[in-house]
């Protein structure tokens, strides 16, 4: 490593991090002044206002209440401004701009109409990779949870409980990019008269295979990708479900051994049912970073043999075949896909804040 | 589901001796099936990350010739790998010790700008009136939701055309170069986590005590004042929560970085190298072994040693894409 090439980056990290003190310590400073000038302009309208022979211990008393009762809508912009503008430049706008674009061709120079959806029903290509997108979104909440629920009941309470839990949550710190190395590794592929250096070959001729490539034979590799994501997700299902578990009332658990329910029974009739909640919550999560998934797909085939998705493909017109107006189109039928979820939790929140 | 716990004992003598947290502890264990399927999914579990981590210590053409599990007969362990991948000169070696300082240029400011202004945004939505409060409210938190997919390539011509609107320059083009693509990257991590940032500590904001706030209001403080003497202090562990979330999330990150940072060793930081060399040297196991760990090993230690506040963060619910 030749540290020359180093030190303009630590530069630029010094500048971001002076930057940061700089707008936030300037923030800070500045919603201190901004109600003291407030405050001071209306004490002096209140003094200017009040008989001359009013003593100034007096003073302090009017000002008190206007703290209460000002109207505090400018106070709270200030303290919102920072998210709303960078939500507005960085969302808001880009996704107004992305479903602009879809309507239009690869340079957006021309509007084309509908063509780039029709384009992404009338491709077969296409349409292989929705329906990869489809096993995908199905599979990975469903087996992710499953297995996230089975291995939380089986370690409740167990002796070595937050090892055991350690364990299958790892791989949530591990990046996408990493698990797909991991897993490329399981998967790897010599021809048969050499020793097999991928564990699933390996495995696969100790049971009398023949050494596969396992990513390059659609349907199974979609499968075997798939595999990658609920390795990642079972530990996130696995965390949120047990916190549930644990959540319900000791004395519910009590009363139903008390009526002799047998563990199967205590399952489906009171730990299901006290879970539910959580367990929305985690398939809608799951679901949502399932639809997304890109990194998985890039890393392992980058999206050859049949295992496009959505977000890879969309990646790939956009920004390597400059095709601007079908990767928005893309971006615009994920967004689609997920409009439903949005609603549902809009919902949901309007309904607690109800509460 | 396979909680085999006998039937619940009969009659009174149950209720005089409520079964105690060792009995259940040791009526679990006498269950061997139970037992037996945990032990197995930890297993699956750990076994592909443990085979990447015997062989990134086995030369090189051991790892290309043998299966890591038969290292254990002959050992033979080296950090050539490491050594290799790291600071080797030729240009496919890796040089991996230069993205791994852009995995951190990129990483600390895109946690610390979300943090501040996220917090800021969430006390103004959790404790100041104003009109149209809870609608902003509604509307960060379906942002959550949106996917990063919808901004990617406007953002990008914000960046290198700036805005413009109806003839009129709103924003001149950034022209950055090399190392000044931080920036962009920067940029796009903040408001990309924003959202997310907000709901989180907005959760927990609001769940401080309304006394308490009403007090220090009759008392004279102001919104500013309330907001950083009492309230930072108090969502301290709100904060680590969503920092390691958001640490994790960019770190790990693939494709803000591909499309912010590009490929130039300047800027991209680890996984984008990896994504590279993994697509065009896939058979080189003695280096994306290695390196997968390298990128690994950060964020496990983060996670290791602060999974008590990264698992709150995630049962405060998240939903970042």
């Amino acid at each position: 490593m030749d540290f020359a090439d180093e030190a303009p980056k630590l530069l630029m990290l010094l500048y971001g991090l002076i930057a940061f003190a700089v707008v936030v310590g300037g923030l800070l400073v500045l919603l201190d002044v901004v109600p003291n000038w407030f405050a001071r302009r209306r004490e002096a309208a209140l003094v200017a206002a009040a008989p001359v022979d009013a003593p100034a211990a007096a003073g302090p008393r009017p000002r008190r209440r206007s703290v209460a009762n000002r109207p505090e809508g400018a106070l709270a912009l200030f303290f919102l401004l920072p998210t709303l503008l960078l939500l507005a430049i960085g969302l808001v706008v880009p996704a107004v701009r992305t479903t602009v674009l879809s309507f239009m061709d690869g340079n957006s120079d021309n509007w084309v109409g509908l063509a780039n959806y029709r384009w992404m029903f009338a491709q077969d290509e296409i349409l292989g990779i929705l329906t990869n997108t489809l096993i995908w979104v199905v599979l990975v909440p469903l087996v992710a949870t499953a297995i996230g629920l089975v291995y939380a009941v089986l370690v409740d309470r167990a002796r070595f409980e937050a090892v055991a839990k350690a364990l299958i949550f790892m791989p949530m710190a591990i990046s996408f990019v990493g698990a797909s190395i991991i897993w490329k590794f399981v998967y790897a592929y010599r021809s048969g008269e050499y020793d097999q250096i991928g564990l699933l070959n390996q495995v696969w001729v100790m049971v009398g295979g023949e050494p596969q490539q396992w990513l390059n034979n659609a349907p199974l590799n979609t499968l075997l990708l798939i595999v990658i994501m609920i390795w990642i997700q079972a530990g996130f299902a696995m965390v949120v479900l047990s916190a549930a578990i644990k959540a319900i009332p000791g004395d519910v658990v009590e009363a139903a051994r008390l009526d002799g329910v047998n563990p199967w029974q205590m399952f489906w009739q009171i730990t299901m049912p006290s879970i539910r909640p959580a367990l929305i919550v985690v398939v809608v999560t799951v679901s949502i970073a399932t639809l997304k998934v890109f990194d998985i797909v890039r890393t392992t085939t980058n999206g050859n043999f049949d295992t496009g998705v959505i977000a890879n493909e969309m990646y790939n017109q956009a920004f390597r075949f400059g095709q601007t107006g079908q990767g928005s189109a893309l971006a615009v039928f994920l967004f689609v896909l997920v409009i439903p979820i949005v609603i549902y939790q809009v919902r949901n929140l309007r309904k607690q804040r109800e509460v | 589901m396979t909680t085999t716990t006998p039937p619940a004992l009969t009659g009174t003598q149950d209720v005089a001796t409520p079964v105690t947290r060792a009995a259940r502890v040791r009526r679990r264990l006498n269950n061997p099936f139970a037992t037996g399927a945990s032990i197995l999914i930890a297993v699956l579990w750990t076994i592909p990350t443990f085979g990447l981590f015997v062989s990134s210590f086995r030369p090189e053409d051991e790892i290309k010739t043998t299966g890591w599990w038969t290292a254990f007969s002959s050992p033979q362990f080296t950090l050539d790998n490491y050594q290799e991948v790291l600071f080797g000169r030729s240009a496919s070696s890796g040089q991996l010790a230069g993205y791994f300082i852009n995995s951190l240029v990129i990483t600390i400011p895109s946690v610390l700008f979300p943090l501040a202004f996220a917090a800021l945004a969430a006390y103004a939505l959790a404790w100041i009136n104003f009109k149209g409060r809870d609608w902003i409210y509604i509307a960060v938190f379906a942002l959550q939701i949106v996917p990063l997919q919808m901004a990617l390539v406007p953002l990008l011509s914000f960046f290198s055309e700036g805005v413009s609107l109806g003839g009129i320059e709103l924003m001149p083009a950034w022209n950055l170069d090399d190392q000044e693509k931080f920036v962009q990257v920067w940029f796009a991590h903040t408001c990309f986590a924003l959202p997310v940032a907000v709901f989180l500590l907005h959760n927990f904001i609001s769940q401080l005590p309304k006394d308490l706030m009403e007090a220090a209001r009759v008392d004279g403080a102001t919104h500013p004042k309330i907001f950083r003497s009492i309230v930072l202090p108090l969502i301290v562990p709100a904060l680590a929560a969503f920092g390691i979330f958001q640490f994790l999330w960019v770190w790990n990150d693939l494709l803000v970085a591909l499309i912010f940072a590009g490929g130039s060793s300047e800027v991209a930081p680890l996984t984008v190298r990896l994504a590279e060399l993994a697509g065009t040297r896939a058979n080189e196991w003695q280096r994306l072994t290695s390196g997968a760990f390298i990128s690994i090993v950060v964020p496990l230690i983060v996670f290791l040693s602060l999974q008590r506040f990264f698992v709150r963060g995630l049962l405060a619910g998240g939903v970042k894409g």
